[in-house]
């Protein structure tokens, strides 16, 4: 099925992107389409953008081509493709929405598609870094709006008219002067045969006639099959014939099996066969970790067969993890100069000569992701062929692994995209994928790969852990003139090219060398440190100890000079500018600064916007007290209000929660409020709880009952949310990951305004009960 | 042989008495809206009606529940619109969902043991189901809205 003649153009903006003749027949029959047409492709050019997105620099880039996106049926239903995974964000929503919203399409006629993982037909596919409305926002409006074109041109030749004389409007091409309708399944097939619209001359919709963008009434696509069970997860897909297969892994990353026995799992009713699964050498990248799998004729009886295994593993090199010593170096490693990533003036000196240095030292945690549903993938491999359904964030990077992992060409891959039972960052990880490709080949059988609760949490790609040391340095006003942040923390590198021990750009980038304070002197270094277990990113990323850091630090400033901690943040922001970046190539999650720069007005009103609305500086019962933090992450600003209520037994209550958020143009605000309502419920988790540690290379947490998350009955009492208005033309910027980083800090600096407890360590634990 | 009614009909099992009901629901009935999530009763994931209460299916065995009306999602009711599903619709509670029909369950088995409970009723009834994307405000608001009429 070859309609792009080299798809590796497809990888940017810059060039134009020739698009051939295309097979409607087979990719109808790719998506399970049937009795419809596809519309034809414009030519993208860089021109058509308002503004520039670093979609194109994704692995293969953005395809602009309504043929792909969008089919219309004889009967009017229209199908939208969803290319990204819904992981609970919304997306499989929004993004059909654009489209149907440019095309004038009635919602409730509109199916949506969940395409499968081929990032040459549907461009990049990795649904992670809070990407997808900001690089496809436009994008899908021009699919919409070439959908549009063709049924509007094939109308006007049908009724003999100028094709300016015609409109679309909700499902139907209209011309008005002489009252005539047609419905868009009566046009679709003479809209097939219509020519392209330029992209050049593409009209887009006026933001005034939107009908459901930026409105917010549109619930998401699954919510019925949600409610009835009938949605279907990765865990959820069952195959004739399919075995039910669970895996003892290594319980030292890198670890391997030295022996197993098998007799007494065996025996266990139901289970058929007990065999080895490869592993891959530390550190191993997304492939599998290896160990013994269970295969049985359903979980229940696999799992209690892997309950029966004898096994002994060599722990290998990280055998000595241990969080309580490392924790130590960590801390030490603070203390002294590291690599130096971002230097202005000279903080040395000036934290030499300052009146006052406020010095804080704040240590975070591995976390785990922990989403509701546990990795779990299925695979059938037939021959050199391979077909796999799973909850995966990267459907594309999917099939490139489960093609190199089995030794067949990846055009021999297909990977079905299920429902993510949540993702957080742990689902862009295939492994679990993979250990069921080889399975299922090993079997000849299909095989489900169900990780348990406990292999979540102790095989997960953690978050990192991290010890974050800011000095600051404060003249005799009181006015912070001098600033050291030293960021020391295991890489995500670390998990692709071994004994990586300083921060990548992109860990850099994310609230370390972009941090925008007004300040004269700023040093931000970032000494070694080794990592022992896989490093993996987790919503919000190293934004969750950079600002928890620095957001803490404002607090402990304004305590110091017996500020307001909104007055003392505003002061650090400073004026209203775009702060030039400090370091050369400084990551920007992939966007160019032009369009996306370090706007401090615009950081500046999320905090004066919450204040307002949150009601900073109310009056609030004893024992109750208000903490702001703001943070920009995933080119969004994000401020958060939190007020607690700390009783006289330490026992902590969170009464109301305010978040304003700038995220640029948006499409639907219903899913941006419920993103930080869960955000919030997150940052609490984490600032409550989150801590995943190590004791002899093993993880020593297992489940929900020592690796707690926030409960309904400890969550805030209400969570507001306020978007600021988008101006003219704001690019869309990130709103899954943004909300989590600022709450903690602000969760903290309400504590300290409660109870005079500064809480640098997290998780708060039994901090305040002491 | 065990004899269970599950959605009003008879299953039987002559496999492993001690297998919990979560599997023989998801892994031989093919009723998989109830969700694994934890394995010991953490969650509420896997939360189902059997007779009138909300049980966690993770660690209640097939035996357990033989000759006992199990209720689950896809069986709340025949087109999905048992009040508790239409006020999680009309507040648009899921974000992933697959913690959902755990919730919905739940909020089911306390709505017919209590039909009007108070706010820190329905936060304590609710705490032994987590949701991970954190619904929590919008499932008490929902929980709220089906005992006072949808």
């Amino acid at each position: 099925m070859n309609f792009i003649d080299k798809p590796a153009k497809l990888r940017g903006f810059e060039k134009h992107i020739k698009v051939e003749k295309v097979s409607r027949r087979n990719i109808l029959k790719g998506l399970g389409i049937t009795g419809g047409f596809v519309l034809a492709a414009p030519v993208m050019s860089r021109q058509a953008f308002a503004y520039e997105t670093g979609a194109g620099k994704m692995p293969h880039g953005v395809v602009v081509y309504p043929r792909v996106f969008v089919a219309v049926a004889p009967d009017g239903t229209v199908t939208i493709l969803a290319h990204r995974s819904e992981m609970g964000t919304g997306v499989r929503t929004s993004l059909p929405l654009i489209v149907a919203e440019e095309m004038e399409a009635d919602w409730s006629k509109v199916k949506v598609q969940q395409a499968h993982g081929d990032e040459v037909m549907f461009g990049n596919q990795d649904t992670d870094g809070s990407r997808s409305t900001r690089h496809y926002l436009i994008p899908m409006r021009q699919i919409g709006a070439s959908a549009r074109t063709m049924l509007e041109q094939a109308a006007a030749k049908r009724w003999n008219v100028p094709a300016t004389e015609v409109k679309a409007v909700n499902h139907e091409v209209v011309h008005s002067a002489s009252g005539r309708k047609l419905g868009f399944g009566e046009l679709a097939a003479d809209a097939a045969r219509e020519s392209v619209p330029s992209i050049e001359g593409l009209k887009l919709k006026d933001p005034k006639d939107f009908r459901y963008l930026g409105k917010g009434q549109v619930g998401i696509v699954d919510l019925h099959d949600i409610t009835t069970g009938k949605a279907r997860y990765g865990a959820d897909v069952r195959l004739p014939g399919m075995k039910y297969a669970v895996i003892a892994r290594p319980p030292v990353t890198g670890g391997k099996l030295v022996s197993f026995d098998a007799d007494a799992a065996l025996k266990i009713p139901g289970v058929e066969k007990v065999m080895q699964v490869r592993g891959w050498p530390w550190p191993s990248k997304f492939q599998p970790l290896g160990g013994v799998a269970v295969i049985a004729r359903n979980t229940g009886a696999a799992i209690k067969g892997r309950d029966a295994l004898k096994l002994t593993w060599d722990d290998g090199a990280n055998g000595k993890y241990d969080s309580v010593a490392y924790r130590k170096e960590l801390e030490e490693a603070s203390r002294k100069p590291g690599l130096v990533v971002r230097a202005e003036g000279d903080a040395d000196a000036a934290l030499k000569g300052a009146d006052k240095v406020v010095v804080g030292e704040y240590y975070l945690p591995h976390l785990a992701h922990v989403s509701m549903e546990p990795p779990v993938a299925v695979a059938d491999v037939k021959g050199d062929r391979c077909e796999i359904w799973a909850p995966v964030q990267s459907p594309g990077g999917t099939r490139e692994d489960v093609a190199k992992t089995l030794g067949i060409p990846e055009g021999n891959v297909t990977v079905n995209v299920t429902l993510l039972g949540g993702g957080f960052g742990r689902k862009s990880k295939c492994d679990f994928a993979l250990e069921a490709a080889l399975l299922s080949k090993e079997l000849g059988t299909p095989v489900k790969v169900q990780w348990t609760r406990e292999d979540d949490i102790h095989h997960d790609f953690l978050h990192t852990v991290s010890v974050e040391r800011i000095e600051a340095g404060l003249d005799k006003s009181g006015k912070v003139i001098a600033w050291r942040h030293r960021s020391v923390a295991p890489t995500i590198a670390s998990t692709f090219a071994a004994g990586a021990k300083h921060a990548a750009p992109f860990e850099l980038g994310m609230g370390l060398v972009d941090m925008p304070f007004e300040i004269a002197h700023i040093s931000c270094e970032n000494p070694e440190a080794a990592a022992f277990t896989r490093i993996g990113w987790f919503r919000s990323v190293s934004n969750i100890p950079r600002a928890f850091a620095v957001q803490s630090m404002v607090g402990e400033i304004a305590a110091a000079t017996g500020r307001d901690q909104k007055e003392t943040l505003l002061e650090l922001i400073g004026s209203p500018r775009i702060v030039k970046p400090a370091v050369k190539d400084m990551w920007n999650y992939g966007e160019p600064t032009d369009s996306y720069p370090i706007d401090t007005a615009r950081l500046r009103k999320v905090v004066e916007l919450v204040a307002e609305k949150g009601e900073w500086g109310r009056q609030v019962p004893k024992g109750h007290g208000l903490g702001i933090a703001v943070h920009r992450s995933f080119v969004s600003y994000i401020a958060t209000i939190v007020e607690v209520a700390v009783d006289d037994k330490g026992k902590l209550g969170v009464p109301r929660v305010d978040t304003a958020i700038s995220c640029g143009t948006y499409v639907n605000p219903e899913r941006i409020a419920s993103q930080i309502e869960g955000a919030a419920i997150m940052g609490l988790s984490l600032a409550k709880y989150g801590a995943v540690t190590f004791k002899d290379g093993k993880v020593e947490q297992k489940n929900f009952d020592d690796f707690p998350v926030v409960r309904i009955d400890e969550s805030p009492v209400v969570t507001n949310v306020y978007i600021v208005p988008p101006g003219p033309d704001t690019p869309p910027s990130g709103v899954g990951e943004p909300g989590v980083p600022p709450f903690a800090p602000a969760l903290m600096n309400a504590i300290f305004a409660a109870t005079g407890k500064r809480i640098r360590s997290l998780p708060l634990g039994k901090q305040l009960e002491a | 042989m065990i004899k269970v009614k599950i959605n009003g009909q008879e299953q039987s099992w002559d496999g492993d008495p001690d297998l919990p009901l979560l599997w023989f629901l998801r892994d031989e009935t093919g009723l998989t809206g109830t969700k694994y999530g934890c394995g010991q009763a953490l969650c509420g994931a896997c939360t189902v009606i059997v007779d009138k209460q909300a049980v966690r299916s993770c660690i209640t065995s097939i035996n357990d529940v033989a000759g006992r009306e199990v209720t689950t999602i896809e069986g709340l009711h025949p087109s999905g619109d048992h009040p508790v599903q239409k006020a999680w619709r009309q507040v648009n509670v899921p974000q992933c969902g697959f913690c959902q029909a755990g919730q919905i369950m739940q909020a089911a088995a306390l709505l017919m043991e209590n039909p009007k409970p108070s706010h820190d009723q329905i936060r304590e009834a609710m705490s032994g189901n987590i949701c991970r994307c954190g619904c929590y405000q919008r499932i008490e608001n929902a929980v709220h809205l089906a005992s006072t009429g949808v």
